[in-house]
C-alpha cells in the first residue's frame, strides 16, 4: 500500500483518476447521459422503488406466487438461470489453468468477471425472493440442515462467489497498484481454480437436484433421477455459449478497450469454443435421449408439453450442435456467434421449464409473473450489466495492465 | 482414496467439530507420497473441506430414527366422519388461528378447501359412490411422514421430523426459501405471503399438546370418534382389522401405510381414494430417499476431484515446461 500511497498523491487524484477514469466529475456526470445510461436509469427509477415495495408489502402484495407456485421468476430466471449463465467462469478457468489450453487466456478475465457477478446478482436476486432475506447466512453459520440439496447449494454459492472473488483478485490489485498483494493472490489461482471446479460441479448439478424432489410435480420428460447429470452437464454448454456472446458483445461495446494484437485471434477463440460446444450439446442431447428411455417416456412425445420438449431438444440442442459444428468446419466465426446466442436462449428455455413452465403440469391453475416481478428481474439484470461496465472501464478485464505486459 | 471416516457414522465432521480426520489422512499418506509438499497440503485442505463438508448424518438419522411402529399416530375413519367440522374449530382454537366458517354451513362444502395458513386443518364433502345417498367427508391436514420430504428439503433444518412422530416447524430458523412447499408431495406446508415477515404455517400436530400428555385438540374434540390417536403400530393393526371384519364395507386399503415412504396419519374409507382427491401418484419410495443417491456421490466429487484435476495439472504443466525447453533448444540451434 506504501508503494502504491507514493505513486497516487492526494487522494483527490486518485479518486478522479481510478474512479472517474480521469475525467473532473462534471464531465464524468455529462459521460453518463448514453442511450444506454439514460435507458439504464430509467430501468433503476422504475425498479428500485418496485424492490423496495416488495419488502415493505410482503411477497404476495408484489408477486404473483401461491401456496401451488411458490417459486416464480425470480427463482426461474434470476437463480436457475442465473448461475447456469454465470458457468463461463469454471469451465474456462478449468480450460486455461488445468488444461494448459494458454490460448484461450485472453477470454478468462471476462469469463471470470461475468462468473463473479453472476453468482453475486444470483444472491441478489435470491435476497429479493426469500421470505426473510435477512436469515441468508443462517445455512452457513446458525443451522445446518445437512441432509438437504438446498443446504448444499447455499454453502456452495457462498464458498464459489469467495472463490471467484479470489479469482478475479488480481485485476483489482492491479487496478488499484498494490503488487505485492497481486503476487500473492496469483499464487492462489491455480488452488482456487481447483476448488472452483469441483463447487461448480457440485452446485450446478445441485440445482438439478432440487428438483428430484418433485417427481409428482415436475413433467415426466423433464423429471429424470438424471436431472443432477443434466444441469451439470448444460452448464458446460451456457459456459462456453456466454463466453462466446459475452466475448461479442465486449468486443463491439468496449472497442477503446481491446489491444489492437488481440482483435486477431478472437475469432479462432470463438471457433474453439463453438467446437467444445458443439461436442458438449452432443453429449448433453444423448443423455437426455437415455432419460426419456429410461423413463419410458415416448408416448407423452405426442402431447402439447410434449411439442414443447421437442422444440427445446431439437431447435435448441440438436439444432446448435449441427450449427456449431458447421460453423467451426467453414471458419464460419459470425454463425458460431448466432449460434451461441440461440444456445444461451435454449438453456434459459430449458431452466425456465423445468422450474416453470413444466412445473406443476397436471394442476389447473398456472402462474404467470406479476409485472412487478418482471421489472425486479430487469432491475437485478441491469445492476449486473451496469456493475460489469463499471469494472471493464476501470480494472485490466478486457486489457493487459500497462505494469504487468507479457504475463497473459 | 476416500478415507472411511466419511462414512463411518460416529466421526462424522459435522460442522460443528470439523477438524477431526484431517490430521489422519495427513499423517497416514506424507510418507509415500511424491507430490510436492505444497500441492499435497492442497489436497489435503481439499479433501479436509469435502470431509467437512460431506454428510453422513443423513445415514446416522436414519440409523437411530425410532423405529415407525412406536410413533404417535392418527387414523382417521372417513365411515365415521360426520362432517361436522368441530375438529377444524378445536384445530383453530389450539393453534390461535381465526376461526373457521360457522358450523352447521352446508355452504361450505359446495367449494373444494385446501389448508392455508390460516387454516391448519379442513373438511371436504365428497359423493359417495357406493351408497349414493350419504356423502362422505374427508379431513386434510399435513400427514406427518415417516421420512418426511419437508424436513429433508430444509437448508436451515426448521421443519424436524420429532422421535415421537410429529413433523414440527421451527419458526426461528426458516429462511422463507419455500424449498419444503415445493418438495411436499401433499402440498402441505403454507407461506404467509401476505406478511412482511413471513412464516411458513402447517400442522404440527399439537405437539405441545402432546408433551403435556393431552390428545391432540382434533382427535379430543371428535364426537364421532372418527379421528384416533396412538401409536402407528396400533393403529395400522386397528385399521387392518375393521377392514377385516366388515370386508364388504371398506376399501382394501390403508392409504399412509405405505405412501411416500410411510405417513404419520393413516386413512380407511368406503369409498376408493381416488375418488376423495387423495394423491395417488405419490409412489412407496420416502421422498429422503430420492435426493440420497445425489447427496451419497457429494463426498466423492469433493475427495476425487481435487487429486484428478491437480493430475491433469501436474501433467499439463510438465508437458508445457517440455515444450518450451524444446523451443528454447531450437533457438540455440538456430543462433549457433
Amino acid at each position: 500500500m506504501n508503494e502504491a500511497g507514493k505513486s497516487r498523491g492526494t487522494t483527490g487524484t486518485w479518486i478522479r483518476e481510478k474512479l472517474f477514469m480521469g475525467l473532473s466529475w462534471q464531465e464524468y456526470i455529462r459521460g453518463l447521459f448514453t442511450p444506454f445510461g439514460v435507458v439504464a436509469g430509467l430501468i433503476l427509477i422504475v425498479g428500485i422503488p418496485v424492490i423496495a415495495y416488495r419488502f415493505a408489502y410482503g411477497l404476495g402484495a408484489a408477486t404473483n406466487l401461491s401456496q401451488t407456485y411458490p417459486w416464480g421468476l425470480w427463482i426461474g430466471m434470476d437463480v436457475m438461470c442465473g448461475v447456469a449463465l454465470a458457468a463461463g467462469g469454471y469451465v474456462l478457468a478449468s480450460t486455461v489453468y488445468i488444461f494448459g489450453l494458454r490460448d484461450y487466456y485472453p477470454v478468462l478475465r471476462p469469463a471470470v468477471l461475468t462468473g463473479f457477478l453472476g453468482y453475486f446478482f444470483v444472491v441478489v436476486g435470491l435476497l429479493v425472493d426469500l421470505g426473510q432475506p435477512w436469515r441468508i447466512p443462517y445455512p452457513v453459520i446458525y443451522s445446518y440442515g445437512v441432509t438437504s440439496v438446498m443446504f448444499l447449494v447455499a454453502w456452495h454459492v457462498f464458498l464459489y462467489l469467495t472463490v471467484q472473488f479470489l479469482e478475479f483478485c488480481p485485476a483489482v490489485f492491479e487496478w488499484l497498484g498494490w503488487k505485492d498483494v497481486r503476487r500473492w493472490a496469483m499464487k492462489l489461482t491455480i488452488g482456487a481454480t481447483v476448488f472452483g471446479v469441483i463447487l461448480s460441479t457440485l452446485h450446478q448439478s445441485a440445482l438439478g437436484a432440487l428438483f428430484l424432489m418433485t417427481p409428482t410435480k415436475l413433467h415426466p420428460l423433464w423429471y429424470s433421477p438424471f436431472i443432477p447429470i443434466y444441469f451439470f452437464v448444460s452448464s458446460i454448454i451456457a459456459g462456453l455459449a456466454m463466453v462466446i456472446v459475452e466475448t461479442t458483445l465486449s468486443h463491439r461495446i468496449f472497442r477503446d478497450q481491446i489491444d489492437p494484437t488481440r482483435h486477431v485471434n478472437i475469432d479462432s477463440i470463438t471457433l474453439g469454443l463453438g467446437k467444445a460446444a458443439s461436442v458438449v450439446l452432443f453429449t448433453y442431447f444423448f443423455l437426455k435421449l437415455l432419460g426419456i428411455a429410461d423413463g419410458g417416456h415416448w408416448s407423452l412425445l405426442n402431447t402439447p408439453l410434449g411439442n414443447w420438449f421437442l422444440v427445446e431438444m431439437l431447435g435448441f440442442v440438436l439444432l446448435p450442435c449441427f450449427l456449431f459444428a458447421y460453423g467451426v468446419r467453414e471458419g464460419n466465426a459470425t454463425l458460431v456467434r448466432a449460434t451461441a446466442a440461440l444456445t444461451v436462449i435454449g438453456i434459459i428455455i430449458n431452466r425456465l421449464n423445468v422450474s416453470l413452465i413444466a412445473f406443476n403440469w397436471n394442476v389447473p391453475d398456472r402462474y404467470v409473473p406479476s409485472w412487478m416481478e418482471m421489472v425486479a428481474t430487469i432491475t437485478i439484470i441491469t445492476l449486473g450489466l451496469l456493475t460489469f461496465r463499471w469494472i471493464v472501464n476501470r480494472m485490466p478485464v478486457l486489457h493487459e495492465h500497462p505494469e504487468y505486459p507479457g504475463i497473459h | 482414496m476416500i478415507h472411511p471416516d466419511v462414512w463411518v457414522d460416529d466421526n462424522c465432521a459435522t460442522p460443528d467439530k470439523p477438524a477431526g480426520p484431517d490430521g489422519e489422512i495427513r499423517s497416514e499418506k506424507k510418507p509415500r507420497a511424491k507430490v510436492s509438499r505444497r500441492t499435497f497440503l492442497r489436497i489435503v485442505g481439499a479433501t479436509g473441506t469435502a470431509t467437512l463438508l460431506s454428510r453422513p448424518r443423513q445415514v446416522r438419522a436414519a440409523w437411530n430414527a425410532p423405529r415407525s411402529d412406536e410413533t404417535a399416530a392418527m387414523l382417521v375413519d372417513t365411515t365415521r366422519c360426520l362432517g361436522c367440522r368441530v375438529c377444524e374449530v378445536a384445530c383453530s382454537r389450539a393453534n390461535g388461528l381465526p376461526s373457521p366458517a360457522t358450523l352447521g354451513q352446508q355452504s361450505v362444502f359446495e367449494e373444494k378447501r385446501t389448508t392455508d395458513q390460516r387454516a391448519f386443518a379442513v373438511v371436504n364433502r365428497y359423493k359417495n359412490s357406493r351408497n349414493g345417498r350419504a356423502p362422505t367427508f374427508v379431513r386434510t391436514q399435513c400427514m406427518h411422514c415417516v421420512k418426511p420430504a419437508c424436513a429433508s428439503a430444509c437448508p436451515v433444518a426448521a421443519l424436524e421430523k420429532t422421535p415421537e412422530g410429529p413433523v414440527v416447524y421451527h419458526a426461528d430458523r426458516c429462511l422463507g426459501c419455500r424449498y419444503c412447499m415445493v418438495a411436499c408431495p401433499f402440498k402441505i406446508p403454507k407461506f404467509e405471503y401476505e406478511k412482511a415477515i413471513p412464516y411458513i404455517r402447517k400442522c404440527s400436530f399439537c405437539i405441545s399438546r402432546l408433551r403435556q400428555g393431552k390428545l391432540p385438540a382434533c382427535a379430543e374434540a371428535c364426537p364421532a370418534r372418527a379421528v384416533r390417536f396412538g401409536k402407528r403400530g396400533d393403529l395400522l393393526e386397528i385399521a387392518r382389522t375393521r377392514i377385516y371384519q366388515n370386508p364388504d364395507k371398506y376399501v382394501h386399503h390403508i392409504y399412509g401405510e405405505h405412501e411416500a415412504g410411510g405417513t404419520g396419519w393413516l386413512y380407511i374409507s368406503d369409498v376408493p381414494f381416488e375418488q376423495l382427491d387423495f394423491p395417488m401418484d405419490v409412489g412407496t419410495t420416502s421422498y429422503p430417499d430420492l435426493t440420497w443417491p445425489f447427496l451419497s456421490s457429494v463426498p466423492f466429487v469433493l475427495t476425487l476431484w481435487p487429486p484428478l484435476l491437480m493430475g491433469v495439472y501436474a501433467f499439463t504443466k510438465s508437458r508445457q515446461k517440455a515444450a518450451q525447453v524444446e523451443t528454447k533448444e531450437e533457438k540455440e540451434t538456430r543462433h549457433e
